[in-house]
């Protein structure tokens, strides 16, 4: 299990009284976590692993991203499994994008951005000064929210990333390969010529899932990747993560919690803290676990709230 | 943040400002006078359009009527002659195709190659950026003529050193309109959307691939346009070649690297059309008539390209 | 520059997680370098032009005394006289008389577009006036020289201003140069009015404000900054034409505002100067290059100002 680290505010009488109900109950640290009086720093409980997902892909150590100045989450400490499909969920604001965008360095480009704490990718920290961001993306690949397309021909565009790197083979197979695992392929297999933008949203969609498929990676993030598409596209697309799970890992980051309880084998819930002296709004992880205890049984009060529709 | 509150002020100012004066409007004035005096403004400024557009149809009239005599395949396979019966622009055409042909092949790698810089790898904050970004709108308002002096006192003279060759003046065309190509690329490659930026280095593509294998390609037409601009441009500047050794009166064909002496188009017309003789000036007509025939199949090309290859993101 | 061969994965048995980079990729820094160098350029060409103008200007001026140069009025350099102003007032003649023609009809025209033109009459009347942009001043100055001139000499109402003009005349290139300069002064005052938020006309509109009262007392006020960019664009650009004032204005230095006079504008001496047989290194071929220190000094204050004129104008809008 894991340590907790409480910090001061036991000396109140409301923190006194929490840390003795917490010692009665048999969870100490979750019920000291659910107390608002308390600020603790736990790690997150790891949940059991009954299947062989136990390798992990990610470990998040106290990881803190701040854009200039103002820190937009904060303290995110969780690990992600091998070939789960693991879900963030929570409301606006709350660091979610910024989390996920950190696990390919995708944060990179927005000059401002400044990573701190501890990310491991397979034990290797991927911030580390020898890491090259470009390797690190070529593992670990991502789908955003509104599908880009790029403005070329069906077939271009997933032969794009494989041609750039430099991935030798026949690239029609790798092409056609790429469509099929992204339930495409039937679809456009005898238009691969025609432009990208003629395909619908969620054609596009699975198309620039393809495309992070075709450069062969370990990782696929998805970030809000149906929240611009109609109900029956987000379904399709819900049931292919399903397929991609047997290939690759998953993180995706949701604002439909519905989708993540269809979907995820583990669910991390962020919320938004508001600093009352600084009027400082941070991101920050309440809770993580396995999806059905985050939605039958959730741990923190705030958790509760927000799955059961309370806020958020 | 002050120049949010500048800004909204601003705005704020300027509604204020307009609603005074239009609520003035509405109750100050009797209905009459109000139309008469609605009708005499739009009148006046309809006659401002009218006299601009009229001045464009008397130029190009003026043109037409002097120069259609000499409109023949003389005019522009006849060498240079002061008898108005063998004058010709074909030396002043040759000199102008390779000055433009040697400008092109300088302008447009160093041209784009900045426009990437500055606006895919430049930290726009730091100093030297914001400098470069200064010089580059200054120069592209500096006279001609200046152009000229500078290729007078470092390329045909100074360091270069290379005479008063055709060269030299390709290079001073080319410095001539760098600005305007380096803005033109970079209006085209900001117009390409930061989602395809982030699609492609998400694949672990490196930055210079993208650059080059997706930005570039979409910004293309753009590039293009601004570069059949600075053509446009360069075709007609005469002032810089005067000091760089454009005016004698050359009657053979130009050699780019030799001091020989060279001409172009615009600086030939020039010299036809100051001398004396009503029929020489004739010709100096057709060949402004040349000169606009050439500018309008190349800018109709421009709109019929920026139309076609236009993308819609 | 390409990376090592990936073969496609199943053909490998255990997966390389490496986060290494797998080539030093220097091909990467070296085109950033590269590509940096280009655009270094623009400071460079800069830097060369301030150079070859101040070399022979500090020449210049170390054998004339600049009160000499910036306060006598004669000016005939072979015969010792370095009175720039007659130079100064030339090229003041032809631009005051141009802006005088051009910012009524470039505004006129402007208002009109932005505010009373259908779009359609907008999307043939605009590219028109960007025409008359694109024609090469060598055509502009000759229709100058041989139509226009000429007809105002015809028509000369008998003495006024001194009397009908001869062949070359200041008056002649001023309407030149303002017909070149209508579409900068149109086409950047039609940006800057078309960028005036739809709602602070609607709200005038709906207050019972005729189209003229909106037109000149919301939509123009708002687009000032930009207006006056344009007019001082308009000004630097009319500063440093050449061609039409050598063709129409002449080459005999004058101290006179009068548009029916002769005159020499800077840039025409600069371009005599330089085409005619003075020897160089010479004092007298040195005031090229002080005239055009002068030039380059006068459209660089221009085009700074318009250059603030645009930010202030971009802050509120944009």
């Amino acid at each position: 299990m894991v340590g907790i680290s409480v910090s001061n505010d036991t000396a109140t009488d409301e923190g006194q009284r929490a840390m003795e109900d917490s010692a009665d109950s048999g969870e100490p640290e979750i019920v000291a976590a659910r107390h608002p009086a308390i600020k603790v720093h736990t790690e997150v409980r790891q949940p059991e692993t009954t299947e062989d997902h136990d390798e992990k892909t990610f470990e998040l150590r106290n990881v803190s991203v701040s854009y200039g100045g103002t820190v937009a989450v904060r303290g995110v400490s969780m690990d992600i499994f091998h070939k789960d499909i693991t879900a963030l969920i929570g409301p606006s604001g709350c660091g979610k994008t910024t989390v996920i965008r950190c696990l390919n360095r995708m944060n990179d480009l927005i000059p401002t951005a400044r990573v701190e704490g501890e990310l491991l990718y397979y034990g290797q920290d991927i911030y580390g000064p020898k890491v090259d961001p470009v390797q690190v993306r070529k593992l670990i690949g991502m789908v955003f929210q509104k599908p880009n397309p790029f403005p070329k021909s069906i077939y271009d565009n997933i032969a794009f990333g494989p041609r750039a790197i430099g991935i030798k083979g026949n690239m029609d197979e790798i092409v056609e390969r790429a469509l099929r695992r992204a339930a495409l392929w039937d679809e456009v297999k005898d238009r691969l010529g025609e432009n990208a933008y003629g395909m619908s949203g969620g054609q596009q969609q699975r198309l620039c899932i393809a495309r992070c498929i075709a450069v062969d990676p370990d990782v696929i993030l998805m970030d809000e990747p149906c929240s611009a598409l109609d109900p029956i596209s987000t379904a399709r697309i819900e049931d292919l993560m399903q397929e991609l799970k047997e290939l690759y890992s998953i993180v995706i980051v949701t604002h439909n919690m519905q989708q993540a309880a269809r979907t995820a084998d583990r669910t991390a819930f962020f919320t938004v803290v508001s600093d009352e002296d600084t009027g400082s709004r941070t991101g920050a992880l309440v809770e993580y676990d396995r999806t059905d205890r985050i939605f039958s049984n959730p741990s923190d009060e705030r958790t509760e709230n927000y799955v059961t529709g309370r806020f958020g | 943040m002050s120049s949010d509150i500048e800004r909204t002020s601003g705005r704020a100012r300027l509604a204020a400002g307009g609603a005074r004066s239009a609520t003035l409007g509405a109750l100050g004035r009797q209905p009459g006078s109000q139309v008469l005096r609605n009708r005499i403004f739009f009148g006046l400024i309809v006659v401002a359009l009218s006299i601009a557009l009229l001045g464009l149809a008397l130029v190009l009239i003026d043109a037409i009527l002097k120069g259609r005599n000499s409109l023949s395949l003389d005019l522009v396979t006849n060498r240079t002659s002061p008898r108005a019966e063998r004058a010709g622009f074909k030396v002043a055409i040759l000199g102008t195709l390779y000055l433009i042909g040697f400008m092109i092949l300088m302008v447009v790698p160093i041209g784009v190659g900045a426009a990437v810089y500055l606006e895919e790898y430049a930290n726009k904050q730091r100093w030297w950026n914001r400098l470069i970004e200064l010089n580059i709108q200054n120069l592209a308002a500096v006279p001609a003529i200046i152009y000229g002096i500078l290729g007078l006192a470092f390329i045909v003279r100074g360091p270069l050193d290379l005479g008063f060759i055709l060269f030299a003046g390709s290079i001073t065309l080319a410095l001539l309109v760098l600005p305007v190509v380096i803005i033109a690329s970079r209006e085209a490659i900001r117009a390409v959307p930061p989602s395809i930026r982030e699609g492609s280095l998400a694949l672990g593509v490196t930055q210079w691939q993208t650059i080059w294998r997706q930005v570039l390609p979409a910004a293309t037409p753009g590039i293009l346009t601004g570069i059949i601009l600075a053509v446009s441009r360069a075709m007609g500047e005469a002032a810089p070649l005067l000091l760089l050794g454009a005016t004698t009166f050359v009657t053979f064909n130009p050699q780019p690297f030799s001091d020989t002496g060279y001409t172009a188009l615009p600086v030939l017309i020039y010299n036809y059309a100051t001398r004396p003789q009503a029929d020489i000036r004739e010709v100096a007509a057709g060949g402004i008539l040349v000169m606009l025939a050439v500018l309008l199949l190349m800018n109709s090309f421009a709109i019929w390209l920026r139309n076609r290859y236009e993308q819609r993101w | 520059m390409a990376a090592p061969e990936v073969v496609a994965p199943e053909a490998v048995g255990v997966r390389t997680r490496r986060l290494e980079a797998s080539s030093p990729r220097y091909g990467e820094k070296a085109i950033k370098a590269l590509l940096g160098l280009c655009a270094a350029l623009s400071v460079l060409t800069t830097t060369a032009i301030v150079l070859a103008l101040l070399g022979p200007a500090v020449d210049f001026f170390r054998e004339v005394p600049s009160g000499d140069f910036f306060l006598k009025t004669e000016w005939f350099p072979t015969q010792g006289f370095f009175g720039v102003l007659p130079l100064v007032v030339g090229t003041f003649n032809v631009v005051l008389w141009a802006m005088v023609f051009a910012i009524p009809i470039g505004l006129g025209s402007a208002i009109y577009l932005s505010e009373y033109a259908p779009s359609r009459v907008r999307k043939v009347l605009k590219p028109m006036l960007e025409v008359l942009a694109g024609i090469p001043t060598v055509a502009i100055g000759f229709f100058g020289a041989y139509f226009l001139v000429p007809l105002l000499r015809d028509h000369w109402p008998g003495s006024f201003l001194g009397g009908p003009p001869g062949f070359f005349m200041a008056g002649g290139a001023a309407l030149c140069v303002g017909l070149m300069i209508v579409p900068i002064i149109s086409s950047l005052s039609e940006d800057a009015m078309s960028s005036v938020p739809g709602g602070l006309r609607e709200g005038a509109y709906a207050l019972g404000a005729s189209k003229m009262r909106v037109a000149t007392r919301v939509v123009f006020p708002a687009a000032f900054s930009g207006i006056v960019a344009s007019i001082v664009l308009g000004v630097s650009r009319a500063l440093g034409e050449t061609m039409i004032v050598l063709m129409v204005a002449g080459n005999r230095p004058a101290m006179t505002l009068n548009p029916v006079e002769v005159i020499q504008a800077m840039t025409a001496y600069i371009g005599v100067t330089a085409t005619g047989d003075i020897a160089t290194g010479t004092v007298e071929y040195n005031t090229l290059f002080a005239v055009g220190a002068l030039l380059f000094a006068l459209t660089l204050v221009m085009n700074m100002i318009s250059i603030r004129f645009v930010r202030k104008f971009r802050e509120v809008y944009e």
